[in-house]
């Protein structure tokens, strides 16, 4: 289905998911006003979220079904797969923290529905930053994932804690975006355009790879997607606020927020600055200083969710690993990582918000210890997380982490490829700590874990990650290949034939 | 019809075991697991005698996995591995009988890791897959991580992490190196794939890669044998593990490091193994090795560790005889290997049958029991002597053939060597000394009982084994020849490196 964007029709049916989303955002946040008393009122409104994330991915299917796609250069919105696969990932993402919710949400007693709107809204803001063709639109899904998701972090308003992270991710937040805005600002200036392939194109045909304004801009923009993604040195906040934020909110930070800057970051890169090495330089600095800091101060943390904070900060270095390729397999990598690291880290976070109570950052490793002859199958869950995440054989974990591998090696970057694997070993020294204290330790007493506690739902959303996790480490091939035809979309605009500068 | 699945039955029978397991009571764990794996055992024996010794690889099998990039599931046997996979399957109903006892608690979840830790053994010794050989390397460090970390002596925690973490350090850099090579052919004849034979075809000459990507493999595979400085986990893990566990560890694990010298490391860069450095070096930590881990067991109080540096030292002495590369020194190397799995898995069967009679490791625990457990006191000598390697048994065999060989091209080093064998006896003869002769001094070691039956079920199959290789090892050694030449085919015609 080739579908001509300068005509209306077409225009919709290419914005057909974000449509779909935006509708039943607005109907959910009617609903919301309505019913917002009760814990059943907070069921339905999680049940009709599940619908529309449901809704929408059926509305991207359909695209990726006709092989939606559009000829030259296309403005504002990208009509490729990448972006299909990419929302899938969001969808999903949202979808799992939906399922984990339901319990959270009540036995904390957070009788606040808005809590799935806002979910809803920082979707459709991923959407909008994995689509968007144009600088100005990633911008604004930027803007409406992340103030959503600054709302998400202190949803909790009788926490301190939650009201300390959310305070803290706004100011750095806002702080990123101007950097980000500034860097859009001066690419504008040195191509006049903001669309990505158009800029692209622009620098190729002006030469003005080695230009300061465009030098600038761009590291303003990696700037910007580096807080986003939690890069060292731009991981500050992330800690304390992951720490902070309630534990699914966490998970969907940790997970569907870093694929977002990711999907943005890898089409701005590819698309507009394939033409200027410098990025390349950057993102594998940004790449060895994440995975090293990461990793290190990682393995120091006692509380398991601050671990997982920090652990979530070194993934982050093994993506710029895959985005600093460069290269289709790169992206493809790119992709089928968030996916595996997704359902790994989503899962995690929800065995964690079941041990713990009231914010969960006072559960240490150690306070696991005897799970697994209390709970075999939770502690059986979390182990597969825990090697998944290390990125070990029969896990999608250590798929992700071949690709990404090959990906570094096939880019000639063999040297990256080998620091990878060094600092993957480092994380073996904290998450093995975790399998240790579910099987090797005794529980301290007879009911450590008796309020251990997971609703139907939340069980069964865990058990099909699980399976997912081991299905995927097991056979990839599907998901490969999906990954692969996606990530190939992304293609510099130098390969593009006549470029037509000027919009 | 054998042939072609025998293979892929053996990996999967100890998984589809490992599963039962789970639903099986916990009191008939052990009975179910044992009965598994003389099935596994009775299914491999037959490839004893349909090995056709010049005929290469055998019994493969082979079907895409991921094709995408290239990766299949392929294995098949040579006159390499096809001991090494015997060997395992011999040891493990071994091991199940011998922690008959010793494991008492959560049994269900021992056997069944011992049932997985099997599928990944085997599956190193018969992948033909770069990539299957990686994930089985990496799969079968899972089970022995639990196995030591759950089954363990006091200091299990630290010896489990440290074994994994050493083992993973290598094998990671090992999986970049593969990738390398993968690129590499790829590059060449831009075919994809990580296919043994293909790759070992097609990599072509790597030039100054080469250094990097045999460093990667020396390292995986020098920190598993483990050669002298990478061997500080060694120590720890025998001693923490449980008895199946130190004879799984001694017998099969450790030998995955030379049997990746002889299947990766050596063929796919002769020229760096043939460069006089490379070879000064491997055989001067080869020789340290020996004469190191001889010394350093000499001194053992606890007699678990005397016998894990003496590994140490035999394992220099397989390494030396790899590095020989002449025909007598690599089949010696190949029969140390499957030698040091029989006497040392006995030694480890026997200390552990000490331990569970007197709860003590240490050496001056005992004294003068050869007149409280008579029988006992006969297979610990005679396992003793043949670890020595005493001429009728296996032990002599094999050192004979590395010294014999390692004389024509490293003749100093052999001759150094020799004071290993030296080392040996007096270690061993000292330990003999003090365990079982000497005056019994001490009232708890009166009323030990002597063997029981399952403890012969578990010595007797072990002291055949050392009885007839030591008196009759020409049916083995005519199955390893062509597999020996072979290799020593692919390295020495690549000493003029420049010419491929």
């Amino acid at each position: 289905m080739s579908l001509d964007l300068s005509t209306s029709r077409d225009l919709l049916l290419a914005l057909l998911p974000e449509l779909v989303l935006t509708a039943w955002a607005l109907v959910l946040l009617l609903v919301v006003a309505w019913r917002h008393k009760t814990a059943g009122d907070l069921r339905i409104v999680g049940w009709l979220t599940l619908a529309a994330l449901g809704s929408t991915a059926v509305a991207v299917w359909w695209l990726w079904w006709n092989a939606a796609h559009s000829p030259g250069i296309t403005p504002m919105v990208a009509v490729d797969d990448f972006r299909y696969v990419a929302d899938w990932l969001f969808l999903g993402a949202a979808a799992l923290t939906v399922f984990f919710s339901f319990d959270y949400l009540e036995r904390e007693q957070l009788r606040a529905p808005e809590y799935y709107v806002l979910l809803v809204f920082a979707t459709l803001g991923m959407m909008f930053m994995a689509g968007g063709e144009d600088l100005i639109v990633i911008f604004l899904g930027l803007e409406l994932m992340s103030v959503s998701v600054y709302v998400l972090a202190g949803i909790d308003r009788r926490s301190a804690r939650a009201a300390e992270a959310a305070l803290k991710y706004f100011l750095l937040g806002a702080f990123a975006s101007a950097f980000l805005l500034y860097g859009v600002a001066l690419a504008y200036g040195a191509t006049g355009t903001t669309n990505l392939t158009l800029i692209g194109a622009q620098v190729a045909s002006l030469a003005i790879q080695g230009s300061p304004l465009i030098l600038i801009g761009l590291g303003l923009l990696l700037v910007g997607f580096g807080f986003k993604v939690a890069a060292v040195p731009f991981h500050m906040w992330a800690p304390d606020v992951y720490d902070g934020a309630p534990t699914p909110v966490t998970g969907f930070m940790a997970t569907a927020v870093k694929a977002a800057a990711f999907a943005a970051l890898a089409r701005v890169l590819i698309e507009a600055f394939s033409a200027t090495a410098a990025w390349q330089g950057i993102i594998v600095g940004l790449a060895v200083l994440t995975m090293i800091i990461g990793n290190l101060v990682a393995l120091a943390q006692r509380s398991l969710k601050r671990m997982l904070a920090y652990s979530s900060i070194a993934h982050a270095g093994y993506l710029l690993v895959a985005v600093a390729s460069g290269s289709a397999q790169g992206s493809a990598a790119v992709l089928f990582y968030l996916a595996a690291y997704g359902l790994t880290t989503v899962a995690a976070f929800a065995l964690l918000a079941a041990k713990g109570r009231g914010g969960e950052s006072d559960v240490q490793i150690d306070d696991l210890a005897g799970l697994s002859t209390s709970r075999p199958w939770l502690a059986f869950a979390l182990a597969v997380c825990m090697l998944s995440l290390l990125g070990f054989p029969g896990t999608a974990g250590f798929i992700g982490k071949w690709y990404i591998l090959v990906a570094a090696v096939g880019a000639g970057k063999g040297w990256l490829a080998a620091l990878l694997v060094l600092a993957s070993v480092v994380s073996a020294g904290y998450y093995l700590p975790v399998i240790m204290a579910m099987y090797m330790r005794p529980a301290p007493f007879a009911q450590a874990h008796a309020g251990v506690r997971f609703g139907r739902l939340g069980a069964a959303a865990l058990a099909v990650c699980v399976a997912a996790v081991l299905y995927f480490g097991i056979r990839p091939n599907r998901l490969l290949d999906l990954s692969q035809t996606s990530g190939a979309m992304l293609r510099p605009a130098a390969a593009l034939t006549a470029p037509t500068p000027g919009n | 019809m054998y042939d072609r699945a025998v293979l892929t039955v053996l990996l999967v029978w100890p998984l589809v075991a490992a599963a039962a397991l789970w639903l099986a009571p916990e009191r008939r764990a052990k009975h179910l697991a044992f009965v598994a794996a003389l099935i596994e055992f009775a299914l491999s024996v037959p490839l004893w005698w349909r090995f056709v010794p010049a005929a290469g690889m055998q019994f493969e099998a082979s079907r895409p996995w991921v094709p995408a990039w290239g990766i299949g599931y392929h294995v098949g046997v040579d006159g390499i591995s096809l001991f090494m996979v015997l060997l395992t399957t011999f040891l493990v109903p071994l091991s199940v009988l011998g922690s008959w006892r010793y494991i008492t608690t959560r049994e269900r979840g021992f056997y069944a890791n011992l049932l997985v830790l099997t599928t990944g053994m085997i599956g190193v010794f018969v992948a033909l897959d770069l990539f299957l050989f990686y994930v089985m390397w990496e799969v079968m460090l899972i089970p022995m991580y639990f196995i030591i970390g759950i089954w363990g002596g006091e200091r299990r925690l630290y010896a489990a992490i440290k074994f994994f973490i050493y083992t993973m350090t290598g094998s990671l850099l090992m999986l970049v190196a593969i990738l390398g090579l993968y690129f590499a052919a790829a590059a060449r004849t831009s075919i994809h794939s990580f296919d043994y034979a293909f790759l070992l075809a097609n990599v072509g000459p790597l030039g100054k890669a080469a250094w990097w990507f045999f460093g990667a493999f020396f390292l995986a595979f020098a920190i598993k044998v483990p050669m002298f400085p990478f061997h500080t986990w060694l120590p720890d893990a025998h001693v923490e593990a449980p008895t199946a566990g130190s004879v799984i560890l001694a017998g099969v694990l450790l030998k995955m490091g030379t049997y990746g010298f002889l299947r990766f490391a050596l063929p796919f860069f002769p020229a760096v193994a043939l460069h006089p450095g490379v070879q000064a070096v491997i055989v001067t930590l080869s020789l340290i090795g020996i004469i190191y881990g001889g010394l350093v067991a000499m001194v053992q109080p606890d007699v678990k560790k005397l016998v894990a540096y003496s590994s140490v030292s035999h394992l220099g002495f397989v390494m030396l005889g790899i590095w020989s590369l002449t025909l007598q020194s690599v089949q010696g190397a190949l029969l140390v290997m499957i030698n040091h799995g029989l006497s040392t898995g006995a030694l480890f069967f026997l200390v552990g049958m000490l331990y569970e009679r007197r709860h003590s490791r240490l050496i001056e625990a005992y004294g003068g029991i050869a007149r409280v457990v008579p029988l006992l006191a006969t297979v610990l000598t005679i396992v003793s002597l043949s670890s020595i390697g005493l001429p009728g048994t296996n032990g002599f065999v094999g050192e004979f053939l590395i010294l014999i060989g390692a004389f024509q091209t490293h003749p100093v080093a052999a001759t150094l060597a020799t004071t290993g064998v030296i080392i040996a006896a007096m270690y061993l003869l000292w330990a003999l000394q003090r365990v079982i002769y000497n005056p019994l001094d001490k009232t708890e070691n009166e009323k030990l009982p002597d063997l029981s039956l399952r403890e012969l079920a578990v010595l007797v199959p072990i002291l055949a084994g050392i009885f007839w290789i030591g008196l009759y090892p020409k049916p083995i050694l005519d199955r390893m020849e062509p597999a020996a030449q072979h290799l020593i085919d692919i390295v020495k015609p690549a000493q003029p490196a420049a010419l491929r």
